[in-house]
């Protein structure tokens, strides 16, 4: 008997694990499965659509590199997501640092500042923002998108790399220090190359910011050739009322994949540092 | 020649002294992070309650003051009342069934067993991936004539072909659909965040528990939930967030409609603000995301400085 419901716990417990792995991925399942299939295949609702019922293809791809502005999107996002980094880093680094050593109270109460400003949502900034980019004579560019993207990744990265600094003991700095460092140089030679993992995850943080963000790209570019990658994919392949569903999945999942990578490598940080130390 | 030296060297020196004092070189380090946020937050944060307040429009960029008018049309809109209500619907609704999915997920990721590390890789998926692209799939999946939802109820018997749901064509189910496509982004990371803070509470304090004989549930609720209480809150208001003022999901998948019996207010401040243009209601729309904000502001505060304590 102790052995039947001892089975019974084991089944419903890899049951209920299959479930809640179905649930997460099947409609990635669905974008690989749809991105592969011919047309016939696809849009025939007599077929299993669980499954190939023709010959995969590789039309839908070949569709999307060659008659589409997929390249186009996938290079200006790589041109954006790298200019964002390098913005990115060369404001929070510096902050992030001086936050984590400054005399605790004030410190602390700007960090949390700086935090709370990723929290306004783009909803609520992209009626003015637009107002500054047209200011800027960067209306329907990427370029846009490069000057209003730090405006979340600075407040999120400078607070994960302060959660880091924090880690690093002054004690560093000072043996530096005495030995005839200046202040800043302790920090550029000694502080920063011990950091490398830590400003490692906040590029990849911010490049992935930058290739899920949506709000802002739907308002300041409307040209085709100037979209990111995401934008593209969900709103330029729609022509008229026709979904090319083949080719949509095809580019969603292209552009998903090295996301999903990255975050996966880099999670147990992320999560550190989203919850900024409300765990001991 | 020394006393000609001596100028060049000093400024030189006085310098080097200033920006080796741990405030100076503190505020300049920090000082372009708070500029840019200042300039590109703070003053479009103004800019917009500025124009909630005025005349703006794309096609007359005039700066009049209107006071509140702009709200008191709003607010006589029964659209715009209706908005109210769906945002609340759609961020509650899918927090309250993202908590529940991402308390048992992670009550199941506790446990070790083979393949624990790709089961987690797979469940945090509909996180990771930018959600636009994962709203695309959602709404194939949805499709009204080649829905996969609806091809395995009619192979199971459960609906017929003629009665089969267009399921964003319906005002009820459209809604059903953002909430459980919404809840679906959110629920792997309240997974990750119960983990985090399950994991972090000491297992001496468990077995303290146990030994003074606190059953599973009393554990469970009387220790534990207790214990991780703050950072499940700072999860849940990054949910709040970023679900009630959220655009992608509603505008790929419904457009708000049908007849707006899904908009949101994040939709329809585009709608209104950038669509048509009219900027002043549409910034007015947008700041009702606001008092929800704040309290989250100050919840946010109050769970961040406990960890003093």
């Amino acid at each position: 008997m102790k052995a039947v419901a001892k089975t019974a716990r084991e089944v419903s417990f890899f049951g209920a694990v299959a479930f809640f792995v179905i649930l997460t991925t099947f409609p990635f399942y669905w974008m690989v499965i749809t991105s592969f299939k011919s047309n016939s295949d696809l849009y025939n609702v007599t077929n299993i659509p669980f499954w190939f019922n023709e010959a995969p293809t590789l039309e839908h791809f070949k569709y999307l590199f060659e008659q589409t502005l997929f390249t186009r999107w996938m290079w200006n996002s790589l041109v954006i997501g790298l200019c964002v980094v390098a913005i990115t880093l060369v404001t929070a680094v510096p902050a992030g640092y001086s936050l984590a050593r400054m005399n605790s109270r004030s410190g602390e109460t700007l960090g949390i500042g700086i935090f709370l400003t990723y929290l306004v949502p783009p909803t609520l900034l992209f009626l003015p923002l637009s107002r500054i980019i047209a200011v800027l004579g960067l209306q329907n560019s990427m370029w846009a998108l490069v000057v209003v993207y730090p405006t979340f990744t600075i407040p999120f990265c400078t607070w994960l790399l302060m959660g880091f600094f924090k880690a690093i003991p002054p004690e560093i700095e000072e043996a530096a220090i005495v030995d005839g460092c200046s202040l800043f140089g302790a920090f550029v030679k000694m502080v920063i190359p011990l950091s490398v993992p830590a400003i490692l995850t906040v590029v990849i943080f911010t490049f992935t910011l930058t290739l899920q963000e949506f709000v802002y790209a739907l308002t300041f570019v409307s040209a085709a050739d100037q979209k990111p990658i995401t934008l593209g994919v969900t709103t330029d392949l729609v022509r008229g009322d026709v979904f090319f569903w083949g080719e949509i999945m095809a580019g969603a999942l292209i552009a998903s994949i090295p996301v999903a990578i990255a975050y996966n490598l880099f999670l147990d940080r992320f999560i550190s540092g989203i919850t900024g130390g409300a765990v001991k | 020649m020394v006393s000609i030296a001596e100028p060049v060297a000093k400024p030189a020196s006085r310098y080097r002294f200033l920006m080796d004092r741990r405030e100076v070189l503190g505020s300049f380090l920090v000082a372009p992070a708070v500029l840019y946020v200042l300039l590109l937050v703070g003053v479009p944060f103004l800019l917009a309650v500025y124009y909630s307040v005025s005349a703006y429009t794309i096609y007359d960029p005039s700066w009049r003051f209107v006071g509140l008018a702009n709200f008191a049309q709003i607010l006589r809109n029964p659209v715009f009342l209706q908005t109210l209500g769906n945002t609340f619907l759609f961020t509650f609704g899918s927090q309250a069934l993202g908590l529940v999915l991402g308390k048992f997920g992670a009550f199941l990721l506790l446990r070790p067993f083979p393949g624990r590390k790709i089961v987690r890789a797979l469940i945090v998926l509909p996180w990771v991936v930018p959600i636009a692209l994962a709203t695309v799939a959602w709404q194939w999946m949805f499709d009204s004539l080649y829905s996969v939802i609806n091809w395995t109820m009619i192979a199971l018997g459960v609906l017929t072909r003629e009665d089969a749901p267009n399921w964003l064509g319906t005002p009820h189910l459209a809604m059903l659909c953002i909430i459980v496509v919404n809840a679906w982004r959110f629920f792997p990371f309240a997974i990750v965040i119960f983990l985090a803070g399950i994991t972090s509470v000491p297992q001496d304090v468990i077995d303290a528990a146990t030994v003074d004989g606190a059953g599973f549930w009393r554990r469970n609720y009387q220790i534990i939930m207790p214990m991780i209480f703050p950072i499940v809150a700072i999860g849940l208001i990054f949910g709040i967030v970023f679900t009630f003022t959220d655009l992608s999901i509603v505008l790929l998948l419904t457009n708000g409609g049908p007849v707006g019996s899904t908009s949101v207010l994040g939709f329809e401040g585009f709608q209104v603000g950038i669509v048509s243009g009219d900027v002043s209601h549409g910034a007015a729309i947008s700041l009702f995301m606001l008092p929800v904000l704040f309290i989250v502001v100050i919840g946010m505060l109050r769970f961040i400085r406990r960890r003093d304590i």
